[in-house]
């Protein structure tokens, strides 16, 4: 969307730099001039505060790369070395460890703010597939960063999640084997790790970078799902939404240092300060709490295949999501009837997260069971139905609409728009 | 006005249900008290004399079996730690006997130990440690500390976030060490084990209760008692496995009122930015 | 708008821009002090070397720190002609002795162990760009360096060549009569 800037870079060397490569032009386009609506919550400003942690994980995991060893002999005293005898090792290996759960927090609230608001639905469906596809870059960076410390968690958690390929009919233990580079996970397999868990995340990068520019073709939702009519709906970017999302980002700082400095071990499990042991198993193998829900639907099928195949369904059913949806209303702030099935939906995934750290017995599997069918139901049936018989409260006419209408003061036009009038109104 | 009925119905739902399951979970475990503990809390730190203490009671009691192995004996002249001279250090170190080599003739040999080496195991590898302790491995004690938790169920561990609970282990170090007690009428001890109440992995363990009254000496007049001697040792234990304990929360303090008030002047910007557009 | 409102509201901006560029230095600090040798690197690595087995006209070569140490165990003829060069002789008239003051004269006495002449224990590093010279050999009979041509004499001290300094003389002492321990 470069028509809204009427940016000229100013100054010889800008116009120089940018007529032969115009990130200058670029910058003001997306970053600094971008029109986007006044109307915006807190909900908004995670998609900089996930910048911030991606960013966080690839500086602390490039340090943490120059005094790590993987190997399965020398893994687990190479982190420990880290955190005694590295300047300010402990600072770096716990901002990384649970800089992982901030990651997957904010990744969470971002998910659950676009359910609500309908941002997956058209035009923005690509924008919602990229990031479930970043979700799963993820997952799978997250899982193979838990093995490299090489804890009895480390192992065994891996030994489960790769056994789970073993389902697949024909295929499934050779690619087991594949996947380990042996006849059990060991030594190939945590060098395989590393070299994987060092490139996905700059995957991820790559795919923000598609995220933001598929999200910058329509432009934001925002809290009303009402498009954007007129510059009256919008403020520049820059300093509207810089200066908010740089306040809500140090928020999120001083919540990851209470986690950071206080109780850097809380997410974690104690298992993992145990060297790997291939001999012994754990009493109850967890996999990071980030995983949990995905864990007890897994663990809901009584057959193998079958927990798996609902496992990544569970994913799967997202990338669909635009399609599934038949509302003709975006937010949820306008469907009255589907307000209480989406926080019982949030519910659900909270519940089907602690029910994956219980031992998949009795009223543990009943409950994850149930939740399970009430996750695929809410995709496949409630919002597919809800769309056709439900009775929305009426939209307001604009974005500019809705916010004059509640607050009596302020001008309709920011000081610093690219289309302000001559005086101010 | 929907949307709160609705949540209040589910919650209390959500709350019947999980308050029912986890307290079914919590039958058969052990209760291990919380106790109190000068490292805990934002502004905890170690106290030097009980760690020289615990070391005390690692050397003379606990080191016949367990190594630990992740420690450097220079880390005892830690000053946010047993603080020990540096004379008192490599005294301690040239105390031990280090395997080195192979010398010219190819021979493994053994030296005096030196600050910069780590404390030496009893045994040189977990079979002989097995060997010689009826089958059963004395783990490594470098660690011990962030190794083990009592289970908290809900919602005890959202009250444990709140209150940067973290020293589940040395809690159950504590209490470990001192409750063993005379199987019960009716229970039948294996062969080799001691009756615990307080173990995790049920109430039989291959450790002898360790400790006993009067059995290490204290120079400072601190009592010498299995309690207090239970009290050292796990906070020795919990400083071998987070030496980094008060450094972490000095900064902690340090980047945490930074980052209040940078949120407040943040805060008042945003508030002044935003001041002259409807939102 | 009065003239006193922008002031305050600057006042704010640079405030809070101040603030956060103090957070940015503070961050950045751990990431670029972790590269720093570590507690480990730093607890003084020191090597023992029983020289026992040592007779007079013989080097070996130890590992310290990852460098190479010579102990040469030197003849008379070796000493005498380190003794009789006259200091301004020397390219390089420092005696380059850790254990001595920084400003010492390359005496053959600053040079060799205190207390046992024929000892020499320096580290095997030429001082042009770091290749290890080859010893009993030079003009002098001391060392050479096959790289770019700096020969040393029977007290390790450049003569000729490209190198601008004597071979370093690491801190050592004899714990013992035949025990070297260095650093």
């Amino acid at each position: 969307m470069s028509g809204h800037s009427t940016y000229q870079p100013q100054g010889k060397f800008a116009k120089w730099l940018d007529s032969r490569l115009p990130i200058l032009t670029l910058m003001n386009a997306q970053a600094i001039d971008f029109p986007t609506p006044r109307n915006l919550n807190y909900f908004w400003t995670f998609g900089a505060i996930l910048m911030m942690m991606l960013v966080v994980q690839i500086v602390t995991g490039i340090v943490l790369a120059m005094h790590y060893t993987a190997n399965v002999d020398l893994a687990f005293e190479s982190v420990e070395k880290i955190m005694r005898d590295v300047n300010f090792g402990w600072l770096l290996r716990y901002m990384h460890a649970n800089g992982a759960s901030m990651f997957f927090i904010a990744v969470y609230i971002h998910i659950f703010r676009g359910l609500y608001y309908g941002s997956y639905k058209a035009p923005r469906e690509i924008l919602w597939i990229l990031g479930v596809v970043i979700f799963l870059l993820m997952m799978a960076t997250g899982f193979m960063g838990y093995v490299l410390p090489w804890g009895q968690m480390s192992f065994w958690g891996a030994t489960v999640i790769t056994n789970l390929f073993s389902a697949i009919p024909l295929i499934g233990e050779s690619i087991v084997q594949w996947l380990w580079g042996g006849f059990s996970v060991a030594n190939p397999t945590l060098n395989r790790f590393f070299a994987l868990h060092y490139l996905l995340p700059f995957m991820i990068l790559g795919v923000v970078i598609l995220h933001i520019w598929a999200l910058h073709v329509p432009g934001n939702n925002n809290p009303t799902g009402v498009s954007v009519k007129s510059n009256q709906d919008t403020v520049p970017f820059h300093p509207y939404i810089t200066i908010k999302d740089t306040f809500a980002m140090v928020l999120f700082c001083l919540f990851f240092g209470w986690f950071l400095f206080y109780i850097p071990n809380y997410l974690g499990h104690p298992d993992n300060y145990i060297p790997a042991d291939p001999l012994v198993t754990p009493a109850h193998i967890v996999p990071e709490w980030y995983f949990l829900p995905f864990y007890a639907i897994l663990r809901a099928v009584p057959s193998k295949l079958g927990g798996v195949i609902a496992m990544f369904g569970a994913i799967a059913v997202l990338f669909i999501l635009p399609w599934l949806d038949t509302s003709k209303v975006r937010s949820g702030a306008f469907r009255p009837m589907f307000r209480p099935f989406f926080w019982v939906f949030v519910l659900v995934c909270i519940i089907l997260g602690w029910l994956g750290s219980q031992p998949a017995e009795g009223v543990y599997v009943i409950l994850a069971r149930i939740g399970m069918v009430y996750y695929f139901a809410f995709f496949l049936i409630i919002l597919p139905v809800l769309g056709l018989i439900e009775r929305t409260t009426p939209l307001p006419a604009s974005i500019a609409e809705s916010v004059l209408g509640k607050s009596g003061g302020g001008s309709a036009q920011p000081a610093g728009s690219t289309a302000a009038p001559a005086d101010k109104g | 006005m929907t949307i709160r009925l609705s949540l209040a119905l589910v919650l209390g739902l959500a709350g019947a249900a999980l308050t029912g399951p986890s307290a079914s979970a919590a039958e058969g475990a052990p209760h291990i008290p919380k106790e109190s503990w000068s490292f805990s809390g934002p502004f905890g730190h170690y106290d030097p004399a009980q760690l020289q203490r615990g070391f005390k009671i690692y050397q003379e009691v606990c080191s016949a079996c367990h190594s630990m192995e992740y420690v450097a004996i220079r880390t005892l002249g830690s000053d946010s730690g047993p603080y020990f001279s540096e004379a008192a250090v490599k005294e301690i170190a040239s105390g031990y006997q280090i395997e080195d080599g192979p010398n010219d003739q190819g021979e493994m040999y053994e030296r005096p130990g030196r600050p910069s080496d780590h404390f030496p195991p009893p045994f040189p590898n977990e079979e002989s440690a097995r060997l010689a302790n009826g089958g059963a491995y004395p783990p490594d004690l470098s660690l011990i500390a962030k190794a083990r938790a009592a289970h908290a169920g809900f919602p005890w561990f959202v009250f444990d976030a709140l209150t940067q609970y973290q020293e589940a282990g040395p809690d159950y170090i504590y209490a470990l060490l001192t409750h063993y007690e005379e199987a019960p009428e009716g229970v039948e001890l294996s062969p080799g084990m001691y009756y615990n109440t307080a173990f995790l992995s049920g109430n039989q363990i291959a450790m002898p209760p360790p400790l006993s009254d009067g059995q290490v000496e204290y120079t400072d007049g601190t009592p010498e008692t299995v309690d207090q001697y239970a009290r050292d040792i796990s906070a020795f234990l919990m400083w071998a496995a987070e030496p980094k304990l008060e450094e972490r929360k000095q900064v902690g303090f340090k980047v945490m009122v930074f980052l209040v008030v940078f949120a407040g002047l943040l805060y008042f910007t945003k508030r002044k930015i935003w001041s002259d557009v409807a939102h | 708008m009065d003239s006193s409102e922008p002031t305050r509201r600057d006042f704010m901006y640079l405030a809070t821009g101040a603030f956060g560029a103090v957070g940015v230095a503070a961050v950045a600090w751990p990431f670029i002090d972790q590269m720093n040798p570590d507690a480990a690197a730093l607890a003084l690595a020191t090597t023992e070397v029983d020289v026992s087995a040592m007779a007079p006209g013989q080097s070996i070569t130890v590992s310290w720190r990852g460098k190479p140490v010579f102990i040469r165990y030197r003849t008379e003829d070796e000493i005498n002609s380190a003794k009789d060069v006259p200091l301004s002789d020397l390219k390089d008239p420092i005696a380059r002795n850790e254990n001595l003051q920084a400003d010492a004269p390359a005496t053959d006495q600053n040079r060799a162990a205190p207390e046992k002449e024929p000892w020499l224990i320096m580290v095997g590093i030429c001082t042009h760009l770091g290749c290890v010279p080859i010893g009993e050999a030079g003009a002098f009979n001391g060392w050479f360096c096959p790289c770019h041509g700096s020969v040393y004499d029977t007290a390790g001290r450049i003569r000729s060549g490209p190198a601008p300094e004597n071979l370093l003389i690491p801190t050592y002492e004899f714990t013992a009569d035949t025990v070297i321990r260095i650093g």
